[in-house]
């Protein structure tokens, strides 16, 4: 869904004059939402810019997409990153699995706080 | 083992379709967006990031997960363990929340800023909850903040960060 969102972003910047670029790992979702320029990293969703607490692959990643930035010529190109999450593929059973992975909360109006001090102190309680 | 991308509107379609709900229209574009040229090198840029990971700084209203269509502008020194998350598929937050840098990259890019390769980066980072379902509330309600945003700052160019 974010990836749709944004798809979105994407191309009404760009009609105002913004260059933008989208750094994803849902290549299905970007593929059909075409932003004008794109980089495709295929790791797990939650790790668009890499590897938790690995700063070189970090860095790597995030280099690499603003290549691709100044790179890119013309629109709904996606450039493939080589990246590798991890040696085998095991991570892609887990999300494909149909009731592992994407789990969505119910959705309603209240402010998500990931801790109770976070709702404390934003509500100055 | 299957080496291919994830399919995940199909994967995310089979999903509902068992829970009986209606199928979700996802956007298909269809046709070629505007493509807006890089005006200089990004090494005279001012970059400005749009995170959609849901991400806010301690002291900032969380976001909700009904097709929420805020912003929050986050200081782009904010401290990683002032950092929090509140995103509607909470279960990609794990990495997220012990090492925002995985979805939210300052170190790097401030990093490359100090080797030149960024002219300057946007004093604030922007962040939303790019979980929403409503297609026409992401376009009447969440595009034209971001867009007076980019304006209001003067940003070159935009990183966009899906989760």
């Amino acid at each position: 869904m974010c990836h749709q969102t944004v798809s979105l972003i994407a191309r009404h910047l760009e009609g105002l004059g913004t260059p933008t670029l989208c750094l994803a790992s849902a290549l299905d979702i970007v593929t059909a939402g075409q932003p004008p320029r794109a980089v495709f990293l295929d790791y797990p969703l939650g790790h668009t810019t890499g590897k938790p607490f690995d700063r070189a692959d970090q860095l790597d990643v995030v280099r690499q997409a603003l290549n691709a930035f100044e790179g890119i010529r013309e629109a709904s190109t996606i450039a493939h990153l080589p990246n590798r999450w991890a040696n085998d593929d095991s991570w892609r059973q887990t999300a494909m699995h149909p009731t592992g992975s994407d789990t969505r909360q119910p959705r309603d109006t209240t402010p998500m706080y990931q801790t109770e001090a976070d709702r404390l102190l934003a509500e100055g309680a | 083992m299957s080496q291919a991308p994830i399919a995940y509107i199909d994967n995310i379609t089979a999903r509902y379709e068992r829970l009986g709900y209606a199928p979700y229209r996802w956007f298909r574009a269809g046709e070629d967006p505007p493509f807006a040229p890089l005006e200089k090198p990004l090494a005279r840029s001012k970059l400005g990031l749009l995170s959609t990971s849901g991400a806010y700084v301690t002291g900032q209203v969380a976001f909700h997960y009904k097709d929420d269509t805020s912003i929050r502008a986050i200081p782009s020194d904010t401290p990683a363990e002032n950092m929090r998350f509140a995103h509607l598929t909470e279960n990609y937050l794990e990495d997220p929340r012990k090492d925002p840098e995985c979805i939210v990259p300052l170190t790097a890019l401030r990093r490359l800023a100090a080797q030149g390769s960024i002219g300057a980066l946007a004093k604030d980072y922007w962040s939303c909850m790019g979980g929403i379902y409503s297609q026409r509330r992401v376009r009447e309600e969440l595009l034209p903040q971001v867009a007076q945003r980019c304006q209001a700052s003067a940003v070159d160019a935009l990183l966009l960060v899906p989760m």
